[in-house]
C-alpha cells in the first residue's frame, strides 16, 4: 500500500498548481467566459506545452505515458481553479475512449493531436430519456453498402459545440434500446452534413450542445472498435469519467472549506469575527470531515480504475460517487450557508464553486442513483466469502 | 381533537378555490408553474384583482380593507393561494409595513399609505441589513441627523429585495448613539424618488437581479415620515418580526411544488420506467411529504393556540421552529427536482439568445424548459435559510427559549 506520490507526479502537481494559480485567477476565468468560445485557446495551449493534455497518452502518440494518478492530480486542480476548457471533454472521455477503443491508425492519427490541443473532442452519448443508464442508447447506425449511416438525438454533450470530432454512440443492433450488446462507437466529423449542433452555456458556466444526427454517412473507418460491442469500452470510460468528476469535486470542495474558514476567521458580527462561535467552528469541522472522506473515495475510485474485473470497478465508481456526492452537497450548501448574503452573491467566488460542483454531481448520476445501484450489486463486500480453492 | 374543518371552513376553501380557478390570470399561472420569476406587474396585477374581490388584505382591520375572517379561515386563504399556485403577495407591503403603520402610525400616516399599500399603488421595499449589520441588525450605521422639520439621511443598506420596483422603503437609521445599540434607532419612511439615493443592482448567482445596493446621500426624509417615536424604531422591528407569522412556513408552496414533482416525474423517465415508478425516488418524496405534513400539523397547532412550554401561539420560539422546517423542506423539494431535471439540469437559458445554432437555423431540442430552471431555483432557494433570520440565528432564539439568557 502507498498513497505517495511519485516524484513527477508531485512536480506534476505543482507545475500546475503555480500555472493555474497566476492564470485562472477568479478575474481572468470571467475574461475567459467572455470569450467567443466561452474559454481560452492561450489557456489550452499552455495545458498542451506542458504536457497536460497528453499526460495520459503513450509517449509514441505524444503522451507522457502518465495513468489515473496523474489524471486526477489534473482534475483536483482543475476542480480548484473552476476551469472552463474542456479537458474533462476533449482528454478525459474522448482520449480514453480512443486509447481504449481504436486501432492503431485511427490513434497515431488522432493521439499526437489532442495532445498538441489541435483536436478538441466530445462524447456524444446521452439522449433524451437515457437519463443515466449508459446501455439506453436510441440512436440508429445502418450498414449501407461498405459505409454507415447515422440517426439520432444526442442531449448535454459537453463541450459538444466546439469539437472537432464526436464520438458518437449508436445502436447498430441488439434486442431492445436497452440492450447493452449492439451498441457501437463512431468517430464523427463535426463538420459533415447531416449533423447539427446548438451550443449554450451551462448553470456552471461552461458549455455544452444538443447534437442531432440525420443520414450521417459514414465510412467503415469511422467505427471505433467493433461493431455492436462498444458497451465494455463506454462502460471503462465512464468509470474514469466518474474517477475524475469525483476529483474535481474534491479539488471545489477544498477550495469551498478554506474560503469559508477565512470568511468565517474575517467577518464580525455581534463584536466578534464568526469564527468565535462554536456552533460555526463546529460547522467547519463537519466539511472538513466531508472533505476528508471525498478525497479518500476519490483516491479509491482512482486506484480502482486498473481493476478489469467491471464488476469491481462498478462497486467502486458507485461508492465513491455516492460518498462525493454527500459530501459534496454539504459542504457546498454549507460554504453559502456560512458566507450569508455574500454567498448568494454571482459576484462572490463561493457561489462558482457550489453552481461547478452541483453540476459535476449530474454527471454520471448523483449519490441516490448510485446508492441504488450499489444496493443491487449487494453492496461493496460480496455477502458470502470466496472459499479457498 | 378534531382533525376535521367546520363545513363552513370546508365551504370556504371551495369559495377560495374557485376563485383562484376563475381569477389568476393564465400566463401568471404559468411562470409559477416553471419557476420563472415574476414580473412587478405580474404582482401588482394580481395584488389589484385581488383587492378588486375585497381579499386583498384579509388580516387587516375591516376599516382598512380587512375581511372578519377568523384566523382559520385566514390560514386556509394562504394556503390556498400558495398551492394553487397564485403569486404571494408582496409581504414587505400587505404583512409588514401596513400592520405596523396600522399598529403605530400617525392617522395620516394610515391614511395616505394603507389604501395604496393594499391596491399595491406604491411598491414596499425593506431597509434593514448593512453591510456590517446583518444577524447583528442592531449594529446598523445609516444615520439620520434631525435638521428642523426633516431628517438628512446618510449611510448604505445592501440585500434590499426589490429596491429597483420600489416607490418607498421602510428603513432603519441612527438617530442617537445611546448605551445599548437597540436604542438610538428610529423608523423611517423614505420616498425612493428622493434625490440622493442610488440604487445598484446585486445579481445573485444564478443570474437574477432581485436584491440591491441602497446608497443614501444627504437624503431629506420630512419628520412627519417618522413612524412611532424618535430612538425608539427598535420597536417597530421587533414588531415585524413577531407579526402574521403562522405562514412563515410556506407549507402550501412545499405543496404545490412536491404536487409538481409527481406530476413531472410520471413524464421522465429511467430505464424505460417513469422516474414516478422508481422506488428510491418515491421513497425520497414521500419522506418529504412526511415532513411536511408534521409541519403542518405543527403549523396548525400553533394557529389553533395550544400551549406549548407554557406559551401560546405563535411566540418567537414557535415562529423560529416554523421557520427553520419551512425552509428545510422547501430547499428539499428544489433538490428533489434538480434530481428529477438529472442531465436537463445543465443548460443555462437565462435569455433565448444564448442558444447559438450551427446552421443559424431554428435550434435543435436542449432540454424541458421547466428543466432549465430546476438549478437556478436549487441555487436560490438557499436563500430561505440565510434571509429573514438565519437558520442559526433562529437557532440562537430556540436555544434561549430552553436555557434562558
Ligand atoms: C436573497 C436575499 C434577500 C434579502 N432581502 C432583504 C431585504 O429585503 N431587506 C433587508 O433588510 N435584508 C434583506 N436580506 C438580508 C438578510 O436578512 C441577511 O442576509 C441576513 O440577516 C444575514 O446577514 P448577513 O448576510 O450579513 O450574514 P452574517 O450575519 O454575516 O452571517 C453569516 C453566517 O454566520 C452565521 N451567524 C451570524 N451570527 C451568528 C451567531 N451569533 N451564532 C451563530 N451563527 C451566526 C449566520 O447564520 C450565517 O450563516 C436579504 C438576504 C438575501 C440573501
Amino acid at each position: 500500500m502507498d498513497f505517495r506520490l511519485t516524484e513527477e507526479q508531485r512536480l506534476l502537481k505543482d507545475t500546475l498548481a503555480r500555472l493555474l494559480a497566476e492564470l485562472y485567477t477568479f478575474d481572468r476565468r470571467k475574461c475567459y467566459q467572455l470569450e467567443a468560445d466561452g474559454w481560452s485557446r492561450v489557456v489550452w495551449a499552455r495545458l498542451a506545452d506542458l504536457g497536460i493534455l497528453g499526460s495520459s497518452l503513450p509517449e509514441r502518440f505524444g503522451g507522457t505515458g502518465g495513468g489515473p494518478v496523474e489524471t486526477m492530480i489534473i482534475m483536483n486542480a482543475i476542480g480548484r481553479c473552476l476551469l472552463l476548457e474542456p479537458f474533462f471533454a476533449t482528454v478525459v472521455l474522448g482520449g480514453n475512449l480512443l486509447s481504449l477503443g481504436a486501432n492503431e491508425a485511427q490513434k497515431a492519427q488522432l493521439l499526437p493531436a489532442l495532445a498538441s490541443g489541435k483536436l478538441l473532442l466530445a462524447f456524444a452519448h446521452t439522449e433524451r430519456h437515457s437519463r443515466y443508464d449508459l446501455a439506453n442508447v436510441g440512436t440508429r447506425a445502418r450498414r449501407d453498402g461498405s459505409q454507415w449511416v447515422l440517426n439520432g438525438e444526442k442531449c448535454v454533450v459537453l463541450h459538444g459545440d466546439v469539437a472537432g470530432k464526436l464520438l458518437v454512440s449508436a445502436r447498430s443492433g441488439g434486442t431492445d434500446q436497452y440492450d447493452e450488446d449492439g451498441i457501437s462507437l463512431f468517430l464523427v466529423d463535426a463538420e459533415l452534413s447531416g449533423v447539427r449542433r446548438t451550443g449554450y452555456r451551462t448553470q456552471d458556466g461552461l458549455r455544452a450542445a444538443s447534437v442531432s444526427l440525420t443520414d450521417v454517412r459514414l465510412s467503415s473507418d469511422a467505427l471505433v472498435g467493433s461493431a455492436g460491442a462498444a458497451f465494455p469500452l463506454i462502460e471503462e470510460v465512464a468509470h474514469q469519467g466518474i474517477a475524475a468528476v469525483c476529483a474535481e469535486m474534491v479539488g471545489a470542495m477544498e477550495e469551498m472549506h478554506e474560503q469559508t474558514v477565512e470568511y468565517l476567521k474575517t467577518r464580525v458580527q455581534f463584536g466578534a469575527t464568526l469564527s468565535k462561535f462554536q456552533v460555526l467552528q463546529h460547522r467547519a469541522v463537519d466539511m472538513l470531515m466531508a472533505v476528508e472522506q471525498a478525497r479518500s473515495m476519490a483516491m479509491f475510485a482512482t486506484m480502482m480504475l486498473g481493476e478489469k474485473g467491471s464488476a469491481e470497478r462498478r462497486r467502486a465508481m458507485s461508492a465513491a460517487k455516492i460518498q462525493v456526492g454527500r459530501s459534496s452537497r454539504f459542504v457546498g450548501q454549507q460554504a453559502i450557508q456560512l458566507h450569508g448574503g455574500i454567498g448568494m452573491t454571482m459576484d462572490c467566488k463561493i457561489g462558482h464553486y457550489f453552481k461547478h460542483a452541483t453540476l459535476l454531481d449530474l454527471q454520471f448520476g448523483g449519490a441516490d442513483l448510485h446508492l441504488q445501484e450499489l444496493a443491487e450489486m449487494g453492496g461493496l463486500t460480496p455477502r458470502v466469502l470466496p472459499l479457498p480453492e | 381533537m378534531n382533525l376535521q374543518f367546520t363545513s363552513r371552513e370546508l365551504l370556504f376553501r371551495d369559495e377560495v378555490r374557485d376563485f383562484l380557478l376563475s381569477s389568476v390570470p393564465r400566463d401568471i399561472s404559468r411562470k409559477l408553474r416553471n419557476d420563472h420569476r415574476l414580473s412587478k406587474d405580474d404582482i401588482v396585477r394580481w395584488q389589484q384583482i385581488l383587492n378588486a374581490k375585497g381579499w386583498a388584505v384579509p388580516h387587516w382591520p375591516v376599516e382598512w380593507g380587512g375581511t372578519r375572517w377568523t384566523s382559520v379561515e385566514r390560514y386556509i386563504f394562504r394556503e390556498e393561494m400558495q398551492a394553487f399556485p397564485a403569486p404571494p403577495p408582496l409581504d414587505f407591503a400587505v404583512d409588514m409595513i401596513g400592520p405596523l403603520l396600522i399598529a403605530r402610525g400617525s392617522d395620516e400616516q394610515k391614511r395616505r399609505f394603507l389604501p395604496r399599500i393594499a391596491n399595491l399603488d406604491d411598491w414596499w421595499c425593506q431597509g434593514f441589513s448593512e453591510p456590517g449589520a446583518g444577524s447583528d441588525l442592531a449594529a446598523l450605521k445609516t444615520s439620520a441627523r434631525r435638521d428642523g422639520n426633516k431628517y438628512v439621511l446618510n449611510g448604505q443598506k445592501i440585500w434590499t429585495t426589490m429596491a429597483h420596483y420600489a416607490d418607498w422603503m421602510f428603513c432603519l437609521a441612527r438617530t442617537a448613539h445611546g448605551e445599548k445599540k437597540q436604542s438610538g434607532i428610529s423608523f423611517l419612511l423614505v420616498n425612493m424618488k428622493s434625490a440622493g439615493i442610488t440604487v445598484r443592482p446585486i445579481i445573485t448567482m444564478e443570474g437574477d437581479h432581485e436584491v440591491n445596493e441602497v446608497f443614501f446621500d444627504d437624503v431629506q426624509v420630512p419628520a412627519e415620515n417618522l413612524v412611532g417615536e424618535q430612538d425608539r424604531g427598535w420597536d417597530c422591528a421587533k414588531f415585524l418580526l413577531s407579526n402574521e407569522r403562522t405562514t412563515i412556513a410556506r407549507v402550501g408552496v412545499s405543496k404545490a411544488r412536491i404536487r409538481r414533482i409527481k406530476e413531472l416525474a410520471a413524464s421522465e423517465h429511467r430505464r424505460g420506467q417513469p422516474m414516478i415508478e422508481d422506488r428510491r425516488f418515491r421513497e425520497r418524496l414521500a419522506a418529504l411529504e412526511v415532513e411536511l405534513k408534521a409541519l403542518e400539523m405543527t403549523q396548525l397547532r400553533f394557529l389553533a393556540g395550544e400551549e406549548i412550554d407554557g406559551r401560546t401561539g405563535a411566540s418567537d420560539a414557535t415562529a423560529s421552529l416554523l421557520k427553520i422546517k419551512g425552509a428545510e423542506i422547501q430547499q428539499a423539494t428544489t433538490e428533489l427536482l434538480l434530481e428529477l431535471a438529472g442531465p436537463f439540469a445543465t443548460p443555462f437559458a437565462g435569455d433565448e439568445q444564448q442558444m447559438t445554432d450551427d446552421d443559424g437555423g431554428r435550434g435543435l431540442f436542449v432540454s424541458p424548459e421547466w428543466a432549465t430552471r430546476a438549478a437556478p431555483t436549487y441555487f436560490h432557494w438557499r436563500k430561505m435559510s440565510i434571509y429573514g433570520g438565519s437558520d442559526e440565528i433562529q437557532r440562537n432564539i430556540l436555544a434561549r427559549g430552553i436555557f434562558g439568557g
